[in-house]
C-alpha cells in the first residue's frame, strides 16, 4: 500500500515532515481517517489531537490549535497558528 | 600642553567612543538579520498551505463571502503602516511613513476618508508630533514579531472591515511596510490587503489544474475559517520581512557610522599631530630665542 507523505507545519515553523500510514484527526464535524488514496479533502480541525502512525508503526500525536487538513494526491498537509508535538 | 591639541585629542577620544557603540549595534543588527531571515523562510510553509488552501476553496466553490466583495462605494480606507521600534535604522523608518504619506494623499483625491492604524513606535511618535488620530497602535514587537500580534492585528483589521462605514468599519485596507529585497536593498511596498482579490489557481505550478476537493463542513464554512487564517499570514509575514529590513537598515547604517568615525578619527589625528608639531616647534623657537638674548646681554 502506498505510504501518505504528511507535513505539519504552524504558523512560525513546520513541525514534523515525513511519511506515514495513517492520519486520524477531529474536524468540526467529526473524526476523519485518511489512508492513502482518499479523495482529496480540506476540513476544518477541532480543538484536539490530530493522530500520525508512521511507518515504522509509531503513533504520533499533534495538538493543533486554530487549524485546518488538506489531503491531495497522497500528501496531506495539517496546518494551525499554533502547533506542537507531544509524542 | 596647547589649548588646540587638548581639544582635538577630545575630539579624537570621543569619536572613538562612538565608533565602539556603532560598531557593537552593527554586529548585534547582522546577527539578528540572520535569526529574522530564519524566521521569514520559517513562516513560508504556513504561507504557502494557506494560500494553496484558499485558492482551492475558491476555485470548486462560487460562495460570496463578505471580505472577498468589494464594496460598490469606497467611503472609508484604512492604512495599516509597518515602522520600527527604534531608530538608528537610516532611512527605515522615513521610507516607510514617505509611502504611507504618499498613498494616503491619493486616497484622499479619490475623496475617501483615511484611517490609520500603526505598528511600531516611531511611527506612533510620528503621528502624535503631527496631532495625527491613529485608530490603533501596536508596539513593542518588531524586533522579533510573534504570531500573536499579527492575530490581533488580523482580528482588528478584519472586525473593522467586516462593520459597517456607518458605524466607524471600513471598505478597504492596505499595508505598508518595508519589504526585504536583499541586505542593501529594502523597499516600501504597498498592498491592498481587503477585500481579497483571490486569483483563481494562481499558485498552480504550469497550469495543474486543483482537484476536486470534499469539503468538511462545507465550502462556505472552510472559507470562513481560512480568509481570517490567510490574513493573519499576510499580516505576519508583513511584520516579519519588516523585521527583517530593520535589522538591515541598521546595519547598513551602524557600518556607514562606523566608517565615519574611521574618516573624523584619522582627520583629528593629522590635525592633533599638525598642532604638536606646531607647538615644539614654537617651544624650540623660544628656547632658541631665550638662549640668543641671554648670551648677547652678556
Amino acid at each position: 500500500m502506498a505510504d501518505l507523505s504528511v507535513s505539519v507545519v504552524s504558523a512560525d515553523a513546520e513541525i514534523w515532515t515525513g511519511e506515514a500510514r495513517q492520519v486520524v484527526a477531529r474536524t468540526t464535524i467529526g473524526q476523519i481517517g485518511l489512508l492513502a488514496g482518499h479523495e482529496p479533502v480540506l476540513g476544518i480541525l477541532a480543538e484536539g489531537a490530530v493522530r500520525i502512525t508512521t511507518l515504522d508503526g509509531n503513533v504520533l500525536e499533534v495538538l493543533a490549535k486554530d487549524g485546518f487538513l488538506s489531503m491531495q494526491a497522497d500528501v496531506v498537509t495539517v496546518v494551525a497558528s499554533s502547533a506542537e508535538l507531544v509524542s | 600642553m596647547g589649548a588646540q591639541l587638548r581639544v582635538y585629542r577630545q575630539k579624537i577620544r570621543s569619536a572613538q567612543t562612538t565608533k565602539k557603540i556603532t560598531r557593537a549595534m552593527e554586529l548585534i543588527a547582522a546577527s539578528r538579520i540572520q535569526k529574522a531571515l530564519v524566521r521569514v523562510q520559517a513562516s513560508a510553509p504556513y504561507a504557502r498551505a494557506v494560500t494553496r488552501a484558499v485558492s482551492a476553496v475558491a476555485t470548486y466553490s462560487n460562495v460570496q463571502h463578505v471580505l472577498t466583495t468589494e464594496p460598490e462605494k469606497i467611503t472609508r480606507s484604512a492604512v495599516v503602516i509597518f515602522a520600527s521600534d527604534r531608530g538608528l535604522a537610516g532611512a527605515f523608518n522615513s521610507n516607510v511613513l514617505k509611502a504611507g504619506e504618499e498613498l494616503s494623499t491619493l486616497l484622499h483625491q479619490q475623496g475617501k476618508e483615511v484611517v490609520y492604524y500603526v505598528v511600531g513606535r516611531r511611527a506612533v511618535g510620528y503621528f502624535a508630533f503631527r496631532r495625527r488620530a491613529i485608530q490603533k497602535e501596536w508596539i513593542g514587537d518588531t524586533d522579533s514579531p510573534t504570531f500573536a500580534t499579527a492575530q490581533e492585528i488580523g482580528e482588528e483589521l478584519v472586525r473593522a472591515f467586516v462593520q459597517s462605514t456607518a458605524e466607524g468599519g471600513v471598505d478597504e485596507i492596505h499595508i505598508v511596510y518595508n519589504r526585504f529585497v536583499s541586505m542593501l536593498t529594502q523597499t516600501p511596498e504597498v498592498v491592498r490587503l481587503l477585500p481579497l482579490e483571490v486569483v483563481e489557481g494562481v499558485e498552480e505550478p504550469g497550469g495543474e489544474a486543483l482537484p476536486l476537493y470534499e469539503f468538511e463542513p462545507d465550502s462556505a464554512t472552510v472559507l470562513d475559517a481560512l480568509l481570517p487564517v490567510y490574513i493573519e499570514s499576510r499580516i505576519f509575514n508583513a511584520l516579519l520581512q519588516s523585521a527583517a529590513s530593520k535589522h538591515a537598515a541598521t546595519q547598513k547604517a551602524m557600518k556607514s557610522a562606523s566608517d565615519n568615525a574611521d574618516t573624523l578619527i584619522r582627520d583629528y589625528t593629522r590635525l592633533a599631530n599638525n598642532a604638536r608639531q606646531s607647538e615644539i616647534t614654537q617651544q624650540i623657537s623660544e628656547i632658541v630665542g631665550g638662549a640668543d638674548a641671554l648670551s648677547s646681554a652678556k
